[in-house]
């Protein structure tokens, strides 16, 4: 009996917790398409707020766009090899370099845009451009992406793959596109999807780095809950959650990088070792 | 083969070292510097802690961050190691609306305050249509411990259910058949198990809750914590000394409490492995 009375009062408290969050989730779409909030959805539905938040705001949905996929192709090009360096040659001098490209996760936006600020504030064409923006967005997610990346990287032997490769005469760039990037394919789809979910979503950065002509989405989104009615706020919140629920839905299936059950190289290894003589990498040409 | 390798490795690397000492390290050493360049010199970050609003600022948003962490660990452990443990209709539902939030930013958070205790929020209808006193309190520090909890749990929920997924449920029925009562199977056998889970998602959570800066900024910007303290200090007073001290401070905690979470939640994933 106090087995069952246990379970009712552990499920009221998650019952409790989950009303908690999406309560007000519920209550701001519904905020969003009604006519007069104050007076309640008697006083009718409708889209003008989602309207108006398009004609008001629909510039910042685009710029965060922009910075997101720009953050994501930089964070690619630059944390992806960092991240194979890293996993390269591990020891105490790669140890440190990780520490470092990883210490702006640890410190809040806040303190590294002022220091932004403080030392590229007089440069007027970059501190009035998105690129300012980019940068603080940049140095945020490349932690992200180099830990998806290097978590890959040290659960497969990548090692003796290269080394197969090599043996067959693939040099270093190809091997590192042709057997290291496919193999770590789990841990940059993760890595992205953070990067970018992290990028739509940044304020505390973007706050202090934006200009008004440079305004993204959460920017929007604060402005509107300051000088808006509540309902615009609200429609805003909608399209907000509209863009983040399928990052959120892929992250939730592909956001844990595949790192201990599928040894790919190994798998790799085992189906090629018959073939005595020629063990090619199934992703490696000829 | 290795030595041959190590210029391609140093040109991949070199971007993003780059990249982090032009923008990262070389700024916050300035800032730091700057801290220093104020009319109380170096002094200014001894001001954090000799000058009344700075302090109080500092120990009452410690103070938000730890009470946030407390009531964050416990309805986060109990839901999450429940919501582990037993399947029944309806679990992943419940599973994926306390996960939801986990994208929103605090500005977003801030909203969803303002939904449930603001002006026109549930909570002031509710207590307004029980007292017929309407019970408002998003734009003060009580509104910001809720936003912050609203912000914690999906984050700390995911790490509990994690660590809970290993607790071998053979260890508890063994100190069940030894005579345990289920307090005792908690504190004895399902705390100590989930204890790197606690304190890695725990020092994650006190970390956000001491830097975050956009919660507290849609509520009000007149609570007295350090972000907005930051935030009034240079935009408002152009105190840009005193708000750069204040930054490093702040970076100091947030960096050693995220620096315990890592070495935890390290012990948890080797210990996994």
């Amino acid at each position: 009996m106090r087995r069952r009375r246990e379970f009712y009062l552990q499920l009221g408290l998650t019952l409790l917790a989950c009303a908690f969050l999406i309560v007000p989730v519920v209550m701001s779409v519904v905020a969003g398409f009604t006519t007069n909030f104050f007076v309640g959805v008697r006083s009718g539905f409708t889209l003008r707020w989602v309207v108006e938040v398009w004609t008001l705001y629909s510039h910042t949905i685009f710029r965060s766009i922009l910075i997101a996929l720009s953050c994501l192709a930089v964070t690619l090009v630059v944390g992806v090899p960092a991240a194979y360096v890293l996993a390269k040659r591990p020891g105490r001098v790669t140890r440190l370099v990780e520490e470092f490209l990883v210490l702006p996760v640890a410190i809040p936006g806040l303190a590294t845009a002022l220091a932004l600020i403080i030392m590229y504030g007089t440069m007027r064409e970059f501190r009035t451009s998105w690129l300012f923006i980019l940068v603080g967005h940049v140095l945020y997610t490349l932690p992200f992406m180099i830990r998806s990346v290097l978590a890959v990287l040290t659960s497969i032997d990548f090692r003796t793959l290269e080394e197969v490769a090599a043996s067959l005469g693939a040099r270093f760039w190809r091997r590192f596109f042709t057997i290291i990037i496919p193999n770590v394919r789990s841990g940059i789809v993760a890595g992205s999807l953070t990067v970018v979910t992290l990028s739509i979503g940044e304020f505390n950065l973007s706050w202090m780095l934006h200009t008004p002509v440079t305004m993204t989405l959460p920017i929007g989104l604060a402005d509107s809950y300051a000088s808006m009615r509540l309902e615009i706020g609200s429609a805003f919140t909608v399209i907000f959650f509209v863009m983040i629920v399928p990052l959120l839905v892929a992250l939730q299936r592909y956001g844990t990088p595949r790192v201990r059950h599928r040894p790919r190289a190994q798998e790799e290894l085992k189906a090629a070792a018959p073939r005595a003589g020629a063990p090619v990498p199934a992703k490696a040409p000829p | 083969m290795q030595n041959r390798e190590t210029p391609f490795l140093l040109v991949m690397v070199l971007p993003a070292v780059i990249l982090g000492t032009a923008f990262f390290l070389l700024p916050l050493a300035r800032l730091a510097l700057v801290g220093g360049s104020g009319p109380l010199g170096f002094g200014a970050y001894l001001a954090v802690l000799t000058t009344p609003r700075y302090f109080e600022a500092l120990v009452s948003t410690i103070l938000l961050s730890i009470a946030v962490t407390l009531v964050t660990l416990a309805i986060s452990g109990v839901s999450g190691v429940f919501l582990q443990r037993n399947q029944f209709p309806g679990r992943d539902i419940l599973v994926s609306f306390l996960t939801f939030p986990l994208a929103f930013p605090g500005v977003v958070v801030g909203f969803m305050v303002i939904m449930l205790s603001g002006r026109i929020g549930l909570i002031g209808d509710v207590t307004a249509l029980l007292t017929g006193q309407r019970l408002v309190f998003a734009y003060s520090m009580a509104g910001l411990f809720m936003g912050y909890i609203y912000f914690s749990i999906p984050r700390v929920i995911l790490t509990i259910m994690a660590a809970a997924e290993k607790l071998d449920p053979e260890i508890e029925e063994a100190a069940q058949s030894l005579g345990a009562g289920p307090t005792r199977v908690v504190r004895d056998v399902i705390l100590p198990a989930l204890r790197p889970a606690i304190i890695a998602s725990g020092s994650m959570c006190f970390a956000t809750s001491m830097g975050a800066f956009g919660t507290a900024f849609t509520l009000a910007t007149d609570i007295d914590v350090l972000p907005i303290v930051i935030y009034t200090e240079f935009t408002l007073l152009a105190n840009i000394a005193m708000a750069a001290a204040l930054s490093i401070v702040l970076g100091v905690i947030t960096w050693a409490a995220l620096a315990v979470s890592r070495a935890f939640a390290g012990a948890t994933a080797a210990a996994a492995g």
